[in-house]
């Protein structure tokens, strides 16, 4: 059985008129794997992952209405109660967010922020938690770690403030790791830096990671398995390698043609998805992307189009190779 | 830390002496004085000059003023024109009331303020955050005076809870210490003159304390409701951390930077407010003194008075910026 296994998520927001931001969507996590969901951005990945922590704003109250099932290691997270869900986070399951600034509270120190983590859930004293905090400092490449423990956030530069995020992630050796576009607020080098390490980190804790972000290019370094999301949809899922070689969804191979590529040839052009997120279709009324498909024929407005396939599934009438 | 309150408090220095300066002139530029108020329709003009020239009233403005400021340097605010009793001596019998009776209301108005206004803004939209916004309206709208008297009318009168007036009963015979009747009676071991004392304040007290209170209120859930929507929140929440670290640590303290200033602020109108309650509730604060000087024109009461507010002022904010500091490292740094 996988670690989590999310079946028919739907997330739908009852503002001045329903918003269903997350559809159906069903994904599986197994233990120690990297699994990327991507899209761009406003597809609903973020919402996914709150959605699973019981985070989203509002969530279990008459504004929010989130269905289906998340499984961690049998246990529905969408219907845990609050106290069972307060243990697993941050101890289970640990989140990483896409702003380090804003994510990490500007008047209390570094070092108590990594250490509440484990106070919380290891039932350790003070002093143990600070030698820890500094240990765990030191493990996510900061440095000088007994004085970075003293400093507050706005003292720390943006890479800096990533990893005192992730040294408080990963302080409970959590069992699935959720990352949220943690690159995308930071510079080009540091992205790659950060990347390396959330890298060397699963791998040596056998940690699971769900890997969130609008780049396939991050997903090509790191997931085992990838889902493309559009529009709150899973609109392709499959194995890395898979996904890469036969790109099926013309969603997908729209976003592989825009990844800048070193190997690019003098001259050639990347090629962005026409038209944006904003072109969408209600899914009742047919695919979603079809506003901005270069492939869209008759059928795809005749219905939502459904996810065939089970080790590579797609979900489009015309696909553009069939495996 | 110790350095920033030093140079804080240096700084107060100019502040003050300018303000003294401004404040003299001011007084001494109103019309009449206290030669009139003392002499009324029977003066004639010489026996004003006459009692100008014993009061020093005749000699050049900065004559005065260097006088004033030489005196008050050691520590002398000077002796009443009307009551011919040393300022100091006034103050020391009638501040401690003013001041129990504003410290009281602060009391009262941050320790409901605060947690009201969290919890308003914690259940938005429910029945506790509409009749805070309401009450705290109410609060702000209703004058002083026009509240002092009904809070009076109904509890003190209508329902005998609580003394309607003064600070004491008379029949007790309490030993006074500082005049601050309810710390008097616990320096003493008079618990039934400590006891009498604090049944007296509670009133005024509560009275005093509705506008400020309001405010608090309204700030507080504002305050409360934008940090709930800050990202480390969020991060706290998915660290798994107690609902009480959350509150505490991340939400209350950033929350509460906003209030602190507010609070400051704050003090010029509770000082004021204290002196209207005072008059209704015949509660012998340095409220009604003042009145009595300002018609008398006892300058030196008046400018001695001034200063003092403008001290506490001065110092309360002081006080603020220095929690702000506490709470807010990016102060800090500066
Ligand atoms: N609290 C909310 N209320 C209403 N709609 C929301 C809310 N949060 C997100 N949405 C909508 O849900 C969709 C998915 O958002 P999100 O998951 O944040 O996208 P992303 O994939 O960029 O992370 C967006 O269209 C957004 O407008
Ligand atoms: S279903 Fe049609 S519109 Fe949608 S992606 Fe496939 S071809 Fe394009
Ligand atoms: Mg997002």
């Amino acid at each position: 059985m996988a670690l989590l296994e999310v079946e028919d998520l739907g997330v739908t927001f009852h503002a001045d008129r329903d918003v269903r931001a997350v559809d159906g969507v069903s994904f599986a996590v197994d233990a120690g794997k990297v699994v990327g969901l991507v899209g761009e951005s406003g597809c609903g990945k973020s919402v996914t992952s709150l959605a699973l922590i019981g985070l989203l704003p509002n969530q279990n109250t008459k504004r929010v209405r989130v269905d289906g099932s998340a499984k961690f290691d049998g246990l529905d997270l969408l219907r845990a109660d609050r106290r069972t869900l307060r243990d697993i986070r941050g101890r289970e399951i640990a989140m990483i967010f896409q702003d380090p600034l804003s994510s990490l509270n500007p008047v209390v120190p570094i070092g108590v922020q990594v250490a509440e983590v484990l106070i919380r859930h290891r039932g350790i004293g003070k002093h143990e938690a600070e030698r820890r905090s500094a240990e765990l400092l030191d493990r996510v490449g900061i440095p000088d770690p007994r004085r970075r423990l003293k400093e507050y956030p706005h003292q720390l530069s943006g890479g800096m403030r990533q990893r005192a995020l992730i040294a408080m992630a990963v302080a409970c050796r959590p069992r699935l790791l959720i990352a949220d576009e943690p690159t995308t607020a930071l510079d080009v080098t540091i992205q790659a830096q950060i990347l390396e390490l959330l890298k060397e980190l699963v791998r040596e804790d056998g940690t699971a990671l769900i890997m969130i972000t609008h780049d396939l290019g991050v997903v090509a370094g790191l997931c085992d398995s990838v889902n493309v999301l559009y529009a709150g949809r899973v609109v392709e899922s499959a194995g890395r390698h898979e996904l890469f070689a036969h790109p099926t969804h013309p969603y997908t191979v729209g976003l592989l043609n825009s990844i800048p590529r070193l190997d690019a040839l003098r001259g050639e052009e990347l090629t962005p998805i026409r038209g944006s997120v904003r072109d969408v279709l209600a899914w009742s009324a047919g695919c979603a992307f079809a506003p901005r498909c270069d492939r869209a024929i008759e059928t795809c407005l005749t219905g939502p189009p459904s996810l065939e396939g089970t080790n590579h599934s797609f979900r489009c009438v015309n696909p553009e190779v069939v495996p | 830390m110790f350095r920033y309150i030093v140079r804080r408090l240096l700084q107060l220095i100019p502040t003050l002496l300018g303000l003294s300066l401004i404040l003299f002139l001011w007084l001494h530029r109103l019309p009449g004085g206290p030669e009139t108020a003392i002499l009324g329709e029977r003066g004639t003009p010489e026996t004003r000059a006459q009692l100008r020239h014993d009061l020093g009233l005749d000699q050049p403005l900065w004559v005065q003023y260097g006088r004033f400021m030489k005196r008050m340097f050691t520590g002398d605010l000077g002796v009443s024109i009307n009551t011919h009793r040393p300022v100091v001596t006034e103050f020391m019998e009638r501040f401690p009331g003013t001041v129990e009776l504003t410290v009281s209301a602060l009391i009262i108005a941050i320790g409901l303020g605060i947690p009201l206004g969290y919890l308003a803004a914690r259940k938005r939209g429910g029945l506790l955050d509409y009749s805070s916004v309401a009450g705290s309206l109410l609060g702000v709208c209703v004058p002083i005076f026009v509240l002092a008297y009904l809070i009076k009318e109904v509890f003190a009168v209508k329902l005998g809870w609580f003394p309607s007036a003064g600070r004491q009963d008379v029949a007790i015979d309490a030993t006074r210490v500082t005049n601050f009747y309810v710390l008097d009676g616990i320096l003493t071991g008079e618990w039934d003159a400590a006891a009498d004392a604090l049944k007296h304040l509670v009133l005024p007290a509560v009275t005093l304390a509705t506008i400020p209170l309001a405010i608090i209120v309204r700030m507080t859930r504002a305050s409360v409701l934008e940090v709930l929507g800050e990202d480390y929140v969020r991060t706290a929440q998915a660290k798994g951390l107690t609902e009480r670290t959350v509150r505490g640590r991340h939400i209350m303290r950033n929350a509460l930077l906003p209030v602190v200033t507010t609070i400051g602020l704050l003090t010029g109108g509770l000082l004021s407010g204290a002196v209207l309650t005072e008059t209704v509730y015949a509660f012998t604060g340095i409220g009604q003194f003042i009145a009595e000087s300002i018609d008398h024109r006892d300058y030196p009461v008046l400018m001695g008075f001034i200063m003092f507010v403008a001290i506490i002022y001065v110092t309360v904010n002081l006080l603020v910026d220095v929690a702000y500091g506490v709470i807010d490292p990016r102060v800090r740094v500066r």
